[in-house]
Parts: structure tokens; C-alpha cells; sequence
């Protein structure tokens, strides 16, 4: 079998007592992309941040399993280092901190002590990188995301995933506040990932980002759980009739989390 | 007053101890008062840090230290805040009290520039001395402190630039408190006549634990007309040393005195650090970063009074408070009724990294003219937690991704330090102090 695969069972998440994810199943292997899609407020971001570890999340039920081991028994950065990545719905902005420090340290934990990536490498692949998205090359030394805008940050995020290499990646709205050349670069980043060995899971709420990067599955989550799973044609649906005839179909009346089922 | 602060040092011994010096009359007239003003003088008063039980009596006024031929004698730890690449050929060492290395470069002594231990520089430039010890920044009566400083002083170093010299190395200075218990009364003046300008570094250093001993240090910086003055330093006294640093300057007409003060001591502290800016058009840009930890209390005041129209003054202090450390930070700006169309800015930030250590900021503005701009910015709080999940998102340890934070917290003054070798040391201090 090619690739990592991602197995989510039955997942729970709280988050101060408050009962978000009510159950989620959804299983992703090297060379899948699956879309996640579902109104706002319905978890998403939440599924995302739990798998990598966010401190606020508290898992209540359920399991997350990378290639057979137990990830919510690792810490953050060992997730990371199993093969996961987030590109965060929010990055982060950390003063004093280049771009281009950060993402050697990033690289270089995945790696063997001794076993680092030269700096000419380094640099060679972040300038081919930055190429590649279209990004100023002035953005590796400015601060990490440090008065990014919020097109800028999302590429930076893009160029992350481009330089580490994970064998799954969680994106999430990478294609929030893109403009529409934007998209076609970013998805074009995310395009060259593509092969057999990476696995990606995609949040969005728009078809457009699916006509760049064709999904092999779609899914749609409501009140904390995954209540659909299709095909690329299910995202069409979605776009051209929105959530209403799922809602109907599944004699859902209010989608958010805070609803009991 | 208390029975500690009595010291067994009397009017005989100073006369004495100046005598051995070779000082100039004035001196040893202005010590010998000094001393007899220092009885009735209260101590400092730093806001919210109770100094009254700190010591500032237990210590050796009087230890000398061999002199250096090369700088290959000395230690490592001494060795490390040079630039041994390209060594810099304006360097004086203190070693105790001794003047015990000085160079500076041929062509810098043709245009009349000095750079010379006090002693010297009071006896081959008296007056020009007297014209500067502690006349236009700080005055003898002001504290206690100050006045027992002018009485004791065994230390420091005069730096004079002359009109239109533009001193393009650094000068760097080191003092190192080799024997645990020596008092270090240094005082530093830097002059920059009209139109010139210089930098200075200076490095204070010790390694002494448990002995006890005490830094009572003054410096005068004085930038004349449209000179430029750019003052880094690195304070890094041990645990057994107690501090008294004041730090002033006095800037005219357009000119511009930039002060990036790393102050890395492991003992108590009160460092005060004042700008007056007279002449219009004087720019001050003063930064500090400081790590607390263990025990020790501090109390930090950056202060920029505003005399001169269009004047600017800029506060920046950053602080990380680690273990049960406490730690008080003034930024005042102060405009004068008259100096319009002035701009005061602070900003004080402290990063807490445990939940014993104290960290206080205290932004003031006072403000006695109309025509003016004027901003404060103060915080104090802890890593925050969606930083650490970035960063260890893509792998980076906690550890690692705290000492990141943490490094591009205190960057924006570690950057501003002038000379490489005391930037990477002041980064290595950090490192050592935060870990
Ligand atoms: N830190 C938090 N504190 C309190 N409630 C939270 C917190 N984080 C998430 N929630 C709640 O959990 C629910 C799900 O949020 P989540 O961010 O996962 O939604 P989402 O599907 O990603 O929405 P969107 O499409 O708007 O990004 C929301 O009701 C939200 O208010
Ligand atoms: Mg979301």
C-alpha cells in the first residue's frame, strides 16, 4: 500500500464541556483527496484542530490512528513529525521570527540530528518554492506572518506544505480571501503534491477551489458529524442548491453544533 | 538612616586612595565632599522596589588586577565578547580596577579622538574632565548612591570625540569584576562634540555567587549640536553582585543619542536610564531587554524629558520573567511646558514564563505643552498558546518553539546592538538565562 493512511473513528471532541464533535468517521490514504464541506459552525475547523493537537480540544471518545498508531497519544510536535500538517484556517503571527528560520526548523525536525538540510538546499528549494507561488522573495525574511495580508499568509501556509512534505495534510479555507489568481497558484502548489504518497483533506465552502483541485471524495459535516459522503458531483450539488435538501433528507432543522440530534 | 548603609570607608582613606591615583585636586575635593553629603542624602526611592535591605555596603573597594599583553590570556568567557576575527583596535579592558588593555587605532589619535581609562584621561585631560564629571547629567546630591559613587569611584572610562569626527569602529570597553567581592564604582563619560558622532559598547561582567559586592555605576553621555551617539551595553553581573546603574544622557540641538542596553544582570538591580533632550530637533531612541530570574528584583526606569522643540523620544523596554523573578518597568516621557511640537513614545511589554515571577509595567506621560503627540503602549502576558501550536504544528519542539518566541520577542533591541561579537553574546546570555 502506498502512503500514510489517516483513520478517524468515532470521534468526540469538547471543548469547555461543550460537546462539538459528536462522532466523526473518515478515513484518508496516500493518494486521496477528500473535500470536507457544511455551513459554518458545524465543526470543520474543530475536526482539524483536534487531529493535530490543539490544546483547547479535549477528546472525549473515539480514536485517531496514523498508518495503525495512536496519535492522540502524541504531543503536537510529534504529530507533526509523524506526517501530519494543518495549514490553519488563522496562522499565527510570531515577531522576530524570519520566515525562512522557521521553516528550516520545521524541516529540520522531521530529520535525523546530524541528517540536516544543508542551508544551499535549503535555500535552493525555498527560492524554487516561492517561484513556483508566485510569492516576493522578500517574504522570506519578514517575520513569520507578521503583517501578512490575509491572501499572503494563506501562500505562505501553501509554501509550508510545499517545503515539509508531509504524508497528510489537513487544509483549512486555504482558499478563504484568495483572490481568483491566487486560487489558481495555491491550487496549483497543492496540485504538485499530488501523487500516491500524500494524502490531503480539504476544508472549504466553495465548488471553485474543487474546480482546481478535483476532490475523490466529498463529505459534508452538520452538527458535529460527517451526515453525507459522495463524489466530486456532490460538491456541485451543494454549489448550485446549497444545504437545504440535505437537511431535509436527514430531517436535520438546525445544522450548528449546538443541537442535539 | 540604618545602621548598614555605614561604610568603613572615611575621609582619610578616600584622600588617600586619590592620592595613589595621581587625581587632580578637583577630584579629591569632590570626593571628600561627596562623601560627607552622602551622610545626610536619602537613598533612591524606586517606584514599587523596596531597596532598603539590598546591599550596598559589603564590598572590596580596593582590588587591582594583573595587567593583559595579549588578548590571548585571557579566559574564554572574557575571550567570547570579542571579535577575535577581525579584532577591533579600539578596546579598553577593566579588569577590577586596572586598567589592564588599552588600544585604540593610530588614526583615531591623530584626529584627537580619546578613548582612555578615567585615571588617565583625569591626568592628562584634567579640565576637560572636571568639565564633564558629573555636571551636565548627573549631580553629586541627587541620591545617596550618587553621592557615595563620587566618592568611591575606582573605575570607568573617558571617551571624547572632537568637531566633525566621525568615529566609524566601534569603541568597546569590558569590565570584568574578576575578584568576587570588588566594588565596580565605575564611571563612563562619552562626549561627541558638534557634528560628530561614535559608538560605544560596554560589557559588564562577574561570576560571583554566593560573595557578595556592589556595581554603583554612573554614565554621562553628552551629544552637542547635531553630533550622533550610539550607546549599547550589556550588563551581565552575577548573582552576588548588587547593581546601581544610571545611565544619562544630554542631547542638543539635532542631536542623536540611540541606547540599546541589554541588562542581563543575575542580582538585584535598579538601573535608571534618563535622556534629556535640550536642544530642538534631539532625537533619543533608548531600547532595553532584560531576563529575570531566580529571585532577583529589578527595577528598570527609561525616562525622556522633552526641553527642546521638535523633539522625539522613544521607549522601548522588553522583558521575560522567569522563577519567582520580580521585576518593575518604568517608561516615562516627560515634555516641558515650551518643547512643542515634541513626540513621546513608549511601549514596555513583559512576557511572564512562570506563574511566580512578577512583572510590572508602568507607561507614564507627563505632559506640560499643548503642541504635541504622545503614545503609550504596556502589557504583560504570557506565551501565548495558539503561537506554540503554530510552530509545533510544523514540528518544532515546545522547548524550541518557546526559545523562538521568546528570541523574537527580545529582538527588536538584540538587533540594535552595534558590535556582532556582544550581539551574539547578549543572544548567548538570554539563551542561558531563559534555559
Ligand atoms: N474556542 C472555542 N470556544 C468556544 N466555542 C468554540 C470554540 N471553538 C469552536 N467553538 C464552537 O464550536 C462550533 C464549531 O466551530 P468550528 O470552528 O469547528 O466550525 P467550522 O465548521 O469550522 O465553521 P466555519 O465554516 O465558520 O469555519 C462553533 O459553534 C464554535 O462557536
Ligand atoms: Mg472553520
Amino acid at each position: 500500500m502506498a502512503g500514510s493512511t489517516l483513520e478517524i473513528k468515532d470521534l468526540h471532541v469538547s471543548i469547555e464541556d461543550q460537546e462539538i464533535l459528536k462522532g466523526v468517521n473518515l478515513t484518508i490514504t496516500g493518494g486521496e483527496f477528500h473535500a470536507v464541506m457544511g455551513p459554518n459552525g458545524t465543526g470543520k475547523s474543530t475536526l482539524a484542530s483536534a487531529i493535530m493537537g490543539h490544546p483547547k480540544y479535549e477528546i472525549t471518545q473515539g480514536s485517531v490512528l496514523l498508518d495503525g498508531e495512536d496519535v492522540l497519544e502524541m504531543e503536537v510536535d510529534e504529530r507533526a513529525q509523524a506526517g501530519l500538517f494543518l495549514a490553519m484556517q488563522y496562522p499565527s503571527e510570531i515577531s522576530g521570527v524570519t520566515n525562512s528560520d522557521f521553516l528550516r526548523s520545521s524541516i529540520n525536525s522531521r530529520r535525523e540530528e546530524g541528517d540536516e538540510i544543508s542551508l544551499m538546499k535549503f535555500i535552493k528549494e525555498m527560492d524554487e518554492a516561492m517561484d513556483y507561488l508566485d510569492m516576493d522573495k522578500n517574504m522570506a525574511q519578514r517575520y513569520l506572518n507578521e503583517g501578512f495580508s490575509g491572501g499572503e499568509k494563506k501562500r505562505n501556509e501553501i509554501l509550508q506544505l510545499m517545503m515539509i512534505k508531509p504524508e497528510i495534510a489537513i487544509l483549512d479555507e486555504i482558499d478563504s480571501g484568495l483572490d481568483i489568481d491566487a486560487l489558481k497558484v495555491v491550487s496549483k502548489g497543492i496540485n504538485k503534491l499530488r501523487n500516491e504518497n500524500f494524502g490531503c483533506l480539504i476544508i472549504t465552502h466553495y465548488q471553485r477551489l474543487l474546480n482546481y483541485i478535483t476532490p475523490d471524495k466529498v463529505h459534508v459535516m452538520m452538527q458535529g458529524r460527517v451526515v453525507k459522503s459522495g463524489g466530486p458531483e456532490l460538491a456541485q450539488r451543494l454549489e448550485a442548491e446549497g444545504y437545504e435538501w440535505i437537511k431535509e433528507e436527514l430531517g436535520i432543522e438546525d445544522e450548528t453544533v449546538g443541537q442535539k440530534a | 538612616m540604618t545602621v548598614e548603609t555605614k561604610l568603613p570607608y572615611d575621609l582619610e582613606y578616600i584622600s588617600q586612595f586619590s592620592q595613589e591615583q595621581n587625581e587632580p585636586e578637583w577630584m579629591k575635593s569632590l570626593r571628600l565632599q561627596a562623601l560627607e553629603q552622602a551622610d545626610t542624602l536619602p537613598m533612591p526611592t524606586p517606584d514599587k522596589t523596596k531597596i532598603h535591605n539590598w546591599n550596598f555596603t559589603n564590598f572590596k573597594h580596593n582590588a587591582t588586577g594583573g595587567t593583559i599583553q595579549s588578548l590571548d590570556e585571557l579566559p574564554q568567557e572574557i575571550k567570547v565578547f570579542f571579535d577575535t576575527e577581525n579584532q577591533n583596535q579600539n578596546l579598553v579592558i577593566q579588569r577590577n580596577q586596572t586598567a589592564a588593555y588599552a588600544s585604540l587605532s593610530p588614526k583615531l589619535k591623530e584626529q584627537g579622538v580619546i578613548f582612555t581609562d578615567i585615571f588617565t584621561a583625569m591626568n592628562k585631560h584634567s579640565d576637560l574632565v572636571q568639565r564633564y564629571f558629573m555636571q551636565d547629567a548627573v549631580s553629586v546630591d541627587e541620591n545617596r548612591l550618587t553621592a557615595l559613587h563620587a566618592a568611591l569611584m575606582n573605575g570607568g572610562v573617558f571617551v571624547y570625540v572632537p568637531k566633525n569626527v566621525v568615529v566609524e569602529e566601534p569603541l568597546q570597553s569590558v569590565f570584568w569584576q574578576e575578584d568576587p567581592e570588588a566594588a565596580t564604582f565605575n564611571h563612563v563619560i562619552v562626549v561627541a562634540e558638534s557634528n560628530s558622532s561614535v559608538t560605544y559598547v560596554e560589557n559588564y561582567i562577574s561570576h560571583n555567587k554566593e560573595e557578595e559586592a556592589v556595581a554603583n555605576i554612573v554614565t554621562e553621555v553628552i551629544a552637542h549640536d547635531n553630533a550622533n551617539i550610539s550607546f549599547g551595553a550589556v550588563d551581565n553581573f552575577a548573582q552576588g553582585t548588587t547593581v546601581y546603574v544610571n545611565r544619562r544622557g544630554v542631547a542638543y540641538r539635532d542631536a542623536v543619542i540611540e541606547w540599546a542596553l541589554g541588562q542581563m544582570n543575575d542580582g538585584n538591580t535598579v538601573s535608571e536610564n534618563i535622556t534629556h533632550l535640550i536642544g530642538d530637533n534631539s532625537v533619543s531612541n533608548a531600547k532595553t531587554v532584560t531576563v529575570g530570574r531566580g529571585k532577583q528584583s529589578q527595577n528598570f526606569t527609561a525616562k525622556i524629558v522633552h526641553f527642546g522643540q521638535q523633539s522625539e523620544g522613544h521607549i522601548l523596554q522588553h522583558g521575560v520573567m522567569k522563577d519567582s523573578a520580580t521585576s518593575v518597568f518604568n517608561g516615562i516621557g516627560k515634555i516641558e511646558h515650551g518643547a512643542a511640537k515634541s513626540n513621546a513614545e513608549q511601549e514596555s511589554r513583559v512576557l511572564m514564563l512562570s506563574k511566580d515571577a512578577r512583572g510590572d509595567a508602568n507607561p507614564i506621560l507627563l505632559i506640560d505643552e499643548d503642541d504635541v503627540t504622545a503614545g503609550h503602549a504596556a502589557s504583560v502576558g504570557r506565551v501565548d498558546p495558539m503561537q506554540l501550536f503554530y510552530l509545533m504544528s510544523r514540528g518544532i519542539s515546545k522547548q524550541e518553539a518557546e526559545r523562538l518566541v521568546i528570541h523574537g520577542f527580545l529582538a527588536p533591541v538584540v538587533k540594535q546592538i552595534p558590535i556582532q561579537a556582544v550581539r551574539e553574546q547578549l543572544t548567548e546570555v538570554i539563551e542561558r538565562k531563559v534555559y
